[in-house]
């Protein structure tokens, strides 16, 4: 049963991401059914995340099934000191599925393989968040109307920012080109650019924001936190290298858009929001028919 | 004359020669020697042209699976099993990681979920052109192999 949990964006093959992107589609011109009628579906939040959970939620109750869980294991005491093992083994005796945040790296997996209903991972720690990754490539796949031979610029936090890596494994697929922007102290890590060795994309890397998103079709943007950087100054540099203002579009393509996973901090000026290039909220708005597709899925309803 | 006194014959058993002296104990436990009933001899510190100190563990009696042995390449890769029987070595056995580490290794990624909560680790081993590494099954996270913490 556990196999049909998602835990990783790796543990969909090309087909089954395919599968999802086709199903959100269907879930975008009609999200409310009755599919779920019955089933009980659990959103164990041990840390919080309004937005994810929300998201997870309204997929569930717009489909017509119900919720239950917590929304922070700090204050919920019914789970407070006890393990990990155990809260799994006890909700799932009520739930159909688990949707389960963690702040530790590898929780989902654990409990995948300890649970006998599907898990899926909001976000476990650094690691992976496979539902954020699903609705970028909707996103993309949505406003360029393919995923094909796409020019990616991603710009930011390459070395912490997991949507980041999920996405560079996801596009590997669809034969992009990547150029990857990022101050030094945040560079993209050795793993990721070996992956894409061995996969055969092409990628650049520079420093820059600038001109450096002018041949772009998708421009994706990160947080960039000063929890980060040792020295403050470096930030306040950083930080301002990589604002993206609405004066930097004036020479990007008619088909750019620009995504970003929000909440953001500064790395976008509030006066690009009104571009039409902007997509950001779009691609949040697209989670909700993302998440639809994959309960949908685990539970083959 | 000398050599037979450093390291007594063994008639029956297995002999895991060539570890260097600073990971000797951690070969013992990793093979829990340690609560092992067999007779068991330890040298180390001995002299070695190739690798400075060297240390040397006899078990007598005790032939051990191939998967127990290959646990050593992960923090002695160019230790030495031989294999004896009736004071001969019947089988020199070369080390070689398992695709799949259990247990013996601990996770480097301090929020790794294993090393909050009582779950025995799993690491899957990664060879390719740029080196061996292990990858945590839960986290994810890569590890270089002279990296590895061992439990
Ligand atoms: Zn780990």
């Amino acid at each position: 049963m556990s196999n049909r949990s998602l835990v990783s964006i790796s543990d969909y093959n090309k087909e089954e991401i395919l599968e999802i992107l086709d199903a959100a589609a269907d879930f975008e011109a009609n999200p409310n059914r009755s599919t779920l009628k019955g089933k009980v579906i659990a959103t164990l939040f041990f840390e919080p995340s309004t937005r994810t959970r929300l998201s997870f939620e309204t997929a569930v109750l717009r489909l017509g099934g119900s919720v239950i869980g917590f929304s922070d294991a700090a204050t919920s005491s019914s789970v407070k000191g006890e393990t990990l093992n155990d809260t799994i083994r006890m909700v799932s005796c009520y739930a159909d599925a688990i949707v389960m945040r963690h702040p530790f790296e590898g929780a989902a997996r654990y409990a995948a393989e300890i649970s006998p209903v599907p898990i899926i991972n909001a976000g476990d720690g650094a690691n992976q968040h496979p539902s954020q990754t699903l609705l970028d490539l909707y996103s993309i796949l949505k406003t360029q109307g393919t995923l094909e031979n796409l020019k990616i610029c991603v710009a930011g936090d390459l070395k912490y920012g997991r949507t980041v890596h999920s996405l560079i494994m996801a596009m590997s697929y669809f034969h992009p080109t990547f150029r990857f922007i990022a101050p030094e102290e945040l560079k993209l890590n050795e793993e990721y650019r070996i992956f894409c060795l061995m996969n055969n994309i092409p990628f650049e890397e520079t420093t820059e924001l600038n001109d450096n998103i002018n041949d772009a079709d998708i421009l994706y943007m990160t947080r960039v936190q000063r929890e980060r950087f040792q020295d403050l100054m470096e930030y306040e540099r950083v930080k301002n290298v990589y604002t993206l203002k609405n004066s930097m579009l004036e020479n990007t393509k008619p088909n750019l858009r620009i995504l970003h996973p929000l909440p953001r901090v500064s790395e976008i000026a509030p006066d690009v929001d009104k571009n039409e290039k902007a997509y950001y909220f779009q691609q949040a708005q697209n989670g909700l028919y993302i998440r639809q597709a994959i309960i949908s899925k685990v539970l083959s309803v | 004359m000398e050599k037979e006194l450093k390291v007594a014959a063994l008639r029956n058993g297995t002999v895991i020669d060539h570890i260097p002296a600073d990971k000797l104990y951690q070969v013992v436990f990793m093979l829990h020697l340690d609560t092992c009933d067999n007779q068991i001899t330890i040298g180390n510190n001995l002299e070695s042209a190739k690798i400075g100190k060297k240390g040397i563990i006899k078990i007598a009696g005790k032939v051990f699976a191939e998967d127990e042995t290959n646990k050593i390449a992960l923090i002695a890769p160019n230790a030495k099993i031989n294999i004896i029987k009736d004071y001969q070595v019947i089988e020199k056995r070369p080390l070689s990681l398992p695709d799949e580490i259990h247990e013996i290794a601990q996770c480097n990624n301090p929020n790794c979920i294993t090393n909050h909560q009582n779950i025995s680790t799993f690491f899957n081993v990664i060879k390719d052109e740029t080196g061996t590494m292990l990858k945590c099954h839960y986290c994810e996270r890569l590890i270089k192999l002279e990296e590895v913490k061992i439990k």
